[in-house]
């Protein structure tokens, strides 16, 4: 019970932590490089597309931090028995993204907040640029620790403790799963921040209040297409990979994420399957042949492996017991994380087709496809993380450890069951605060962060802002 | 010395910095509805500590990052034994960290007098509560063989440990004003310096009963000179910033912050997680340790990049060096 709680806990601060990762890394380069091009133009426009998208990255980042905090210390608090074990290996990395890192970040981030009128010009630009990079590095650190529970690789069993023991640094953070899921995981972020990007714009461009902002929103929109239009080739590419290593390292995962209940020569690639757990087989399945064995092997007529012949040959190794996660969960996470992150880059696609040479669009659904893109966005980031997590069970870390035996000892019921309350309530009243406060800057526009000249003045080309920035 | 022992005196080094650091900005939080008349004053003070304090919060989690990869049985046990006290941690620091970015997003006093609620209580909060932790270090925890901590969170209040909390707190309120003084000007700066010269009176004896305790209860010879390097400091920050020395005084309070963690940790030497049930189930930097591969790695990245981490830090607090007055802050948010 108190495992279930706090496995519960863990799907939950995660998730939500997740809503806010993928913006801030992809936010972060965005506001970036709108001030690089002010730096370099010192068009106005830039400037305040920087301060606009600025601060809806701050308040966006603002959350991401403090849920972050949650989780490095949940790996104690919840999962002390899995902390002891894997310290020695899992410690490293964590201790790294720290130092190396969050540091950095928050530094920097500070730096930039507050150094508007207190830094040469090219020196706060480094700023943003800086705190952009330790946000991309934090992720290929935790990454790589995430990795190394589903294909762990470079150490050993210590004989006398039976703890996990770093041999190899190196072998860690060069694991295949970890380089290939740090693409994955940051194109896909960028494909949430691009669509952040457009469905904002595109919103400002639906309403249309303030006309001076329409030809900045148009272009911004267009930026943010384009981010996600280029991430979504890495993404595809990626994602290609993550199930090749998927079918060697994990093949559990992906034959419950496709359903195959038994091992096939040239396996097709399940669209739509009802299927009977219990029983280990589908009623219903439509099949493209083939091409799960391409996706997997990368031939055609590949041998993928399936559920239950798994299960045997995982008792033979492993010993009795159930190896199989939830199939019902992992095969609809999976086609939902395609099905929707994959729309939002066609949307990008016939966004930055229709908007070509100075066009907009013509109707009014068209922009709030764009709006409706963002959350799918989102949720397509959670559904992979679904799959991945859900799909390493029943094991924290793959072949070594179980989840069963993960779990704080000493930690009771009622304790994870406060806590897990606690933090579902805190976050539930954060979340619509931040989602006000988002929606509030957004519906105020440009002017708010940079007001326009009155009437009669022209806007000036260009802007050496130098304004002071006591923000708080 | 072996590794264990360098990652052990490490673990001490990243967290006085965080209590330190951390510190004066939780003083600063919670002496908002003290030392503030109106909310320009508390703009002036929080504004003060804007670009730096999360920046500071991350010793922390570098304090536990590395206790999690150079002892994860001591990060184990410690965080899971702490449960309760740890969330409450947690719960004040997601609520101030968003209180300092969100207050001035909305031009409300509704807004700002509630978020300064959670400023006010996710300062004082923590402040109190390292201090009852770490003075349960210090004691000990009730723990069998398997170092599974069984004190209950009831348990943790214990008279030397209340005694600590009360005396971080009280602290972490002296350090924060001091900090006030130095880097504000106008009549915050003037409330600030009288209120570190005053509260001295109540923070003295606190610090002198658990110093004194601390050494007498697991103190040895060498630890006898933080704790008095401690009480000392403090009682010349005080009197300095009473002269209108800020600079020095902030420093005499620092020293007085660190050399205490420098008493704790020196307390605990050789153990991390002193047992109550029997000392042969203590966990101890020897038996919590990771292997020496492990401790090898991260002393070398923390060899390169910790002085990088320090320099950068530094050069953000140079940067705004300039005191922060009523006249700097725009009237529009």
């Amino acid at each position: 019970m108190a495992l279930d709680l706090a496995r519960w806990q863990f799907g939950i601060t995660t998730i939500y932590h997740f809503l806010f990762v993928p913006l801030t890394i992809g936010l972060s380069v965005v506001v970036a490089s709108l001030q690089t091009a002010w730096h370099r133009t010192g068009r106005t426009e830039y400037l305040r597309a920087t301060k606009f998208f600025g601060k809806l990255f701050l308040i966006n980042f603002a959350m991401g931090v403090v849920t972050g905090i949650v989780q490095e210390f949940q790996f104690g608090m919840n999962w002390s028995d899995y902390s002891t074990f894997v310290g020695d290996v899992f410690g490293a990395p964590l201790a790294m993204e720290a130092l190396l890192a969050f540091f950095l970040e928050s530094t920097f981030i500070g730096l930039w907040i507050f150094g508007w009128d207190k830094l040469p010009r090219r020196v706060h630009l480094a700023c943003i640029w800086a705190a952009a990079i330790g946000t991309n590095l934090s992720a290929y650190f935790i990454l790589a620790a995430n990795a190394w529970m589903r294909h762990p690789v470079g150490f050993e069993i210590d004989p006398v403790t039976g703890q996990a023991r770093l041999t190899s640094i190196w072998a860690v953070l060069s694991n295949d799963q970890a380089w290939s899921t740090y693409l994955h995981v940051v194109s896909a972020a960028f494909i949430a921040a691009g669509l952040f990007v457009a469905a904002v714009s595109a919103y400002k461009l639906l309403k249309n209040v303030e006309p001076r902002e329409h030809e900045l929103f148009r272009k911004s929109m267009r930026a943010g297409f384009v981010v996600t239009a280029i991430a979504g080739v890495v993404v595809a590419v990626s994602g290609d990979h993550q199930a090749k290593l998927m079918a060697r390292y994990e093949p559990m995962k992906l034959a419950s994420a496709e359903a195959l209940w038994d091992d096939e020569h040239a396996a097709g690639f399940s669209i739509f399957a009802v299927g009977d757990i219990q029983d280990g087989r589908n009623h219903v399945n439509i099949q493209i042949p083939g091409v799960l064995a391409f996706l997997a092997t990368g031939d055609f007529e590949g041998d993928v492996q399936g559920i239950n012949d798994i299960q045997a040959r995982y008792e033979q190794v492993f010993g009795p017991g159930t190896y199989i996660p939830n199939v019902g969960l992992l095969y609809w996470a999976f086609r939902m994380m395609m099905g929707l992150g994959l729309a939002g880059v066609a949307i990008s696609l016939v966004g930055l087709w229709l908007t070509r040479r100075g066009r907009l669009f013509r109707w009014d659904w068209q922009y709030r496809l764009v709006v409706a893109a963002l959350p799918a966005a989102l949720l397509a980031n959670i559904f992979g993380w679904i799959l991945t997590e859900m799909g390493r069970q029943p094991w924290t870390v793959v072949g070594e450890l179980l989840t069963a035996n993960s779990v704080s000892p000493g930690v009771s019921l009622t304790e994870v069951a406060i806590s897990l309350s606690a933090f579902t309530l805190l976050y539930a009243v954060l979340a619509v605060i931040e989602l006000g406060l988002l929606f509030r800057y957004v519906k105020a526009g440009t002017a708010a962060v940079m007001p326009y000249p009155a009437e009669d003045e022209p806007e000036p080309e260009k802007t050496d802002d130098r304004v002071p920035a006591f923000v708080y | 010395m072996d590794l264990p022992v360098v990652w052990f005196v490490a673990i001490a080094v990243l967290w006085t910095g965080y209590l330190v650091l951390e510190g004066f900005d939780f003083g600063v939080g919670a002496l908002l509805p003290v030392l503030a008349r109106d909310d320009t004053d508390r703009r002036v003070m929080i504004n003060s500590i804007g670009p730096v304090w999360d920046g500071n919060e991350v010793w922390l989690i570098t304090a536990v990052g590395a206790t999690f990869a150079a002892f994860p049985a001591w990060y184990a046990s410690m965080l899971s034994g702490f449960y309760l006290p740890m969330l409450l941690i947690l719960l004040a620091l997601i609520g101030r960290g968003v209180a300092f970015e969100y207050r001035g997003k909305v031009d409300s006093d509704v807004w700002r007098r509630r978020w300064d609620v959670v400023i006010v209580a996710g300062s004082t909060l923590p402040a109190f509560l390292w201090g009852l932790l770490f003075a349960n270090l210090v004691r000990g925890l009730e723990m069998g063989a398997d170092h599974v901590v069984t004190t209950t969170a009831f348990g943790l209040f214990t008279g030397y440990a209340v005694l600590g909390g009360l005396l971080t707190l009280s602290l972490f309120l002296l350090h924060g004003a001091v900090f006030l003084a130095l880097k504000t000007d106008g009549p915050v700066r003037l409330r600030a310096r009288s209120f570190a010269a005053w509260s001295a009176l109540a923070v003295l004896p606190l610090l002198v009963g658990f110093v004194g305790w601390t050494q007498a209860r697991s103190g040895v010879g060498w630890t006898l000179v933080p704790a008095l390097v401690s009480v000392a400091a403090l009682a010349v920050g005080a009197g300095l910033v009473h002269r209108g020395r800020e600079g020095w005084a902030f420093t005499a309070t620092a020293v007085s912050v660190g050399t205490l963690a420098i008493l704790v940790f020196g307390s605990l030497f050789p153990d991390v997680l002193p047992s109550r049930t029997d000392p042969a189930f203590s966990l101890t930097i020897e038996n919590a340790a990771s292997a020496p591969y492990t401790l090898t790695v991260i002393s070398w990245v923390t060899a390169v990049f910790l002085p990088l981490v320090i320099g950068y830090q530094a050069w953000s607090y140079w940067v705004f060096r300039k005191r922060v007055s009523r006249d700097q802050i725009p009237a529009a948010y």
